[in-house]
């Protein structure tokens, strides 16, 4: 079984946002990961694998730095990788890095794609739903549970309020929620291995593009939130408090 | 030409959900402030039903695909249907909820067209050059990002409770146009075998207006119950941090937070929660932020509209009694 999976260079959740000269994202001093929820993509490809047999690819889109993303993932233990290098397109949108990944991804055998059901820098769940649609595959949204049997899937999906439970005939691309499973810690093994794993770098022409594909959304504007002006404690003991709070919530707050 | 405003609007067992209300209200002001017309977007079986509703909430025109292959949301039909109707209407924008359906149908739906989208926005305006621009959170909440589209139609993901819910007006007529749903048996590849919605008296949780949720400072999975009971006395839904998902107090579904569901609602009650980062990144565009803890140095004051140092055990029950009262 061919199995690929996506991947992003994050930062990491903890991070300090703050903003450049120009106005942009600064990644001054800020740790970088390979997205939390593309850890579960890595993890089922992994458990896929090991019951099937078969090849886990790595395919990513980014720049030299997430080299080490892509690392973390052949740690983990997948096979190999393909980074395709788009340093160059600044305002990358959701359609050019799905454009950029699906000609990535074309060029491998592939049974299933998984990824993360978002990436927690940007936040817009987009990237794989849109890659299965310009790959021609269907595709399955935040999975708790996925299970194989001949080229058929089964993928257990969360919903609002519930789950549903979703038959779909491979090839086909899922992206993983957590819950999905418990994502392995790289062993000290994995991470020499690594190492020695293949990165095939590729430039946008490697792949296929005679130009740069232009985005579709306008370069964000950023900004950062005024903070809250919170900090109204109410005092007295438990009775007098309460009762306080209760009053304020329905007469200042109006929200009770 | 582009022209019109478009809500695809979600249904559930009491009608249509809350945030495509939401939607039709907002969509309404646009509309007026533009001279667009607003078309809501109802598709599956028995939707003409839906129809009046729409209508009171501000559709001058309801789209209606009556085909029982939409019955049940799936990604292909959806996306299959909806561009065929988008490619012959030509709407300037369309607008969904951010909600499971809508974070999986709008992407696929964009790519579709050759188009692009705005996801999880929590805000919106009208822009003379581009006709709507979007505000969405980035990083947890810890940066804002404006955007707009190069092209039309412009498709927007709306955060539920990013605006309010009109008054109905009964007296609202639309024009109600029947189409045929158009589905290539490509886009029926994937299946739905079961549904498996939990039955519970409580709202939805990124739904809700009211949302009590429990952190580490619950002890154990045994006291939920007092914030159930807080809860059912308002009509709220009751979430939890991480640090008690992870304790196995409480079921995933419920965790607030960057890695579980992002709610905006009028009030949030957070017991016994730190307010950790990834958490704040769940809950940070609450309208109005309560906090009860023990701890006075915990992060969640910083940004509480109103805090209570104390032991969470006899400050919730009292608050419930109170509760009580003011909603006899």
């Amino acid at each position: 079984m061919n199995i690929i999976v996506s991947v992003k260079q994050t930062f990491d959740t903890e991070a300090k946002i703050a903003l450049n000269a120009e106005g942009k994202i600064s990644d001054d001093g800020v740790t970088l990961v390979i997205n939390p929820y593309d850890e579960f993509a890595v993890e089922e490809a992994l458990k896929l694998k090991e019951k099937f047999g078969g090849e886990v690819t790595v395919v990513c889109a980014g720049g030299e730095k997430a080299q080490e993303a892509i690392r973390t993932a052949l740690a983990m233990g997948c096979d190999k990788a393909v980074r395709v290098d788009i340093s160059g397109l600044e305002d990358a949108d959701e359609w050019v890095v799905a454009e950029v990944l699906a000609k990535a991804v074309s060029e491998l055998p592939y049974d299933i794609v998984l990824s993360g059901r978002i990436a927690v820098d940007d936040g817009s769940s987009q990237v794989a739903v849109r890659l299965a649609e310009a790959l021609g595959i269907p595709s399955v949204s935040s999975i708790l549970k996925l299970e194989i049997e001949g080229d058929t899937a089964t993928a257990t999906r969360e919903i609002d309020g519930g789950a549903e439970v979703i038959e779909v005939k491979l090839p086909a691309l899922f992206t993983a929620q957590k819950g999905l499973n418990e994502p392995r810690y790289p062993s000290m093994m994995g991470i020499m291995k690594a190492k020695k794993k293949e990165i095939a770098t590729k430039g946008l022409a490697d792949i296929g593009f005679g130009e740069v594909p232009a985005a579709k959304m306008s370069a964000p504007k950023y900004s950062l939130p005024t903070s809250r002006a919170g900090g109204k404690m109410i005092p007295g003991d438990a009775t007098e408090a309460t009762k306080e709070l209760a009053r304020l919530l329905r007469e200042e707050a109006k929200a009770i | 030409m582009a022209t019109g405003i478009w809500i695809i609007l979600e249904r559930n067992e009491s009608g249509i959900r809350k945030v495509s209300l939401q939607l039709l209200s907002k969509g309404r002001a646009i509309a007026d402030e533009t001279g667009e017309s607003l078309v809501a977007v109802i598709l599956g079986s028995g939707a003409a039903q839906f129809a009046d509703e729409a209508a009171s909430y501000g559709a001058d025109k309801v789209i209606l695909a009556d085909d029982k292959r939409l019955s049940t949301y799936t990604t292909g039909a959806y996306t299959s249907a909806l561009n065929k109707l988008i490619r012959k209407g030509e709407p300037a924008a369309v607008l969904i909820g951010n909600t499971a359906i809508g974070k999986d149908l709008a992407p696929r739906l964009a790519q579709r067209l050759g188009v692009g989208m705005a996801s999880d926005c929590t805000g919106m305006e009208t822009d003379e050059a581009a006709f709507l621009s979007f505000k969405r959170p980035i990083y947890g909440g810890k940066a804002f990002a404006e955007v707009t589209a190069t092209d039309r139609p412009i498709l927007a993901a709306i955060r539920p409770n990013t605006f309010p819910m009109g008054e109905p007006d009964a007296t609202r007529k639309a024009e109600i146009a029947n189409e045929a749903a158009e589905i290539d048996d490509d886009d029926l590849r994937a299946v739905v075998k079961e549904v498996v919605v939990a039955v519970s008296a409580r709202p939805e949780l990124t739904e809700a207006d009211i949302i009590i949720s429990g952190g580490r400072g619950m002890k154990g999975p045994e006291n939920y119950e007092i914030l159930e009971k807080c809860a059912d006395a308002i009509g709220a839904a009751v979430g939890a941090s991480r640090a008690a998902v992870d304790a196995g107090w409480i079921e995933q579904k419920f965790q607030v937070g960057q890695t579980g569901k992002t709610v905006s609602p009028t009030l949030y009650i957070a017991c016994g929660i730190s307010g950790a980062v990834q958490h704040l990144a769940g809950m940070g565009t609450s309208k109005i932020i309560v906090a009860i803890n023990k701890d006075p140095e915990a992060n969640i004051f910083a940004l509480a509209d109103y805090g209570i140092v104390g032991d969470l055990f006899e400050i919730v029950p009292l608050l419930t009694e109170e509760f009580k009262k003011l909603t006899a």
